[in-house]
């Protein structure tokens, strides 16, 4: 790969990373703030995939997006059920 | 005003951060301090070792078997957090609930 | 959660799920990826089946009790292959040096003791992740 297609595809990424960080904050549901914690991990599963690390790649995906998401969002309706 | 106190906070750590990561190695560099023997020796001899392909499973389930033996356990230690605080006791005839 | 389309492209793409959960634990010497990464994808496949179909249709194909035999049976399989070495009279854990048949590299049997500990905490990471899901699920129903 070109060297400066790699360093805007750095860029690229890194900046949607900070602006997914950004938003998981404004965000008032949890099912959605659950969600874009699930895109944050994807964006992090492509950093490694970019820094040639396909093993934690693959972990990343399975456990960043699948588990935590699940996970999250059926503990946040544990919680509000006791509200 | 405790919002302007966690915004100067915020950005505090956040030139902390910055700081730590601009003494990091360069990434990929050749002089790296992570580029010694020991992963000579790990890139040399890992499929003759270990017969695995994959040198991060050669490392992490026969150079580091130990390592990995704990973090098992360290999962089903999670399980058991979750089944004491959630699960009911059983009934003497062992029906659940 | 019982929408018929959902049920539909659920039952058509589960299968295919699990197999690379299984592929991903089963090449885990061979290819990226490994027990846990492999785990999770096999218990994600279980999870969404439980999602879709319900806590009792999954119930019946894999009951509970089996679920938590299988996760601490992977737990104590790690240790009984590491056992494998101390019997060799080498130390614990050892894999080459205990004399077990490494095979050819990049063939499906290659690496010894590693293929067996994979297969073992990939099964075990996958019921842990099933475990701890029905068991927040039954919480929440309550």
């Amino acid at each position: 790969m070109n060297a400066h297609i790699a360093d805007l595809l750095n860029v690229v990424v890194l900046s949607s990373l900070v602006a997914i960080a950004i938003a998981v904050s404004y965000v008032k549901d949890l099912l959605y703030a659950a969600i874009l914690l699930g895109a944050y991990s994807l964006v992090i599963a492509l950093i490694w995939l970019l820094m040639n690390a396909p093993d934690l790649a693959i972990t990343e995906a399975a456990a960043g997006i699948g588990m935590t998401t699940l996970m999250i969002a059926v503990i946040s309706k544990i919680g509000r059920k006791g509200e | 005003m405790s919002n302007k106190i966690a915004i100067i906070l915020l950005v505090c750590i956040g030139l902390v951060l910055l700081l730590a990561i601009s003494e990091l190695p360069l990434y990929g560099a050749p002089d790296n301090s992570a580029q010694n023997y020991v992963s000579e020796r790990y890139i040399e001899g890992a499929v003759s070792d270990t017969g695995a392909l994959n040198m991060v499973s050669a490392i992490v389930i026969d150079y580091r078997a130990y390592d990995t033996l704990i973090e098992t356990t360290v999962l089903f230690t999670a399980v058991i957090a979750v089944f004491m605080v959630l699960k009911k006791a059983p009934d003497r005839k062992g029906e659940p609930k | 959660m019982r929408d018929f389309v959902l049920k539909r492209v659920v039952a058509l793409v589960l299968p295919f799920v699990t197999m690379l959960g299984l592929y991903v634990i089963f090449h885990g010497h061979l290819s990226p990826g490994g027990s846990f990464s492999g785990g999770i994808i096999t218990g994600l496949s279980m999870i969404a089946f439980s999602l879709v179909f319900g806590l009792d249709r999954s119930q019946e194909k894999i009951s509970e009790r089996m679920m938590t035999l299988i996760e601490s049976f992977g737990a104590l399989w790690y240790g009984a292959m590491g056992l494998v070495g101390i019997l060799r009279g080498t130390s614990f854990l050892m894999n080459k040096g205990a004399g077990i048949p490494l095979g050819e590299p990049g063939k499906l049997y290659s690496g010894g003791l590693i293929l067996l500990i994979t297969l073992g905490v990939g099964l075990k990471v996958a019921s842990t992740m099933v475990t701890l899901f029905v068991s927040l699920m039954e919480e929440e129903e309550e």
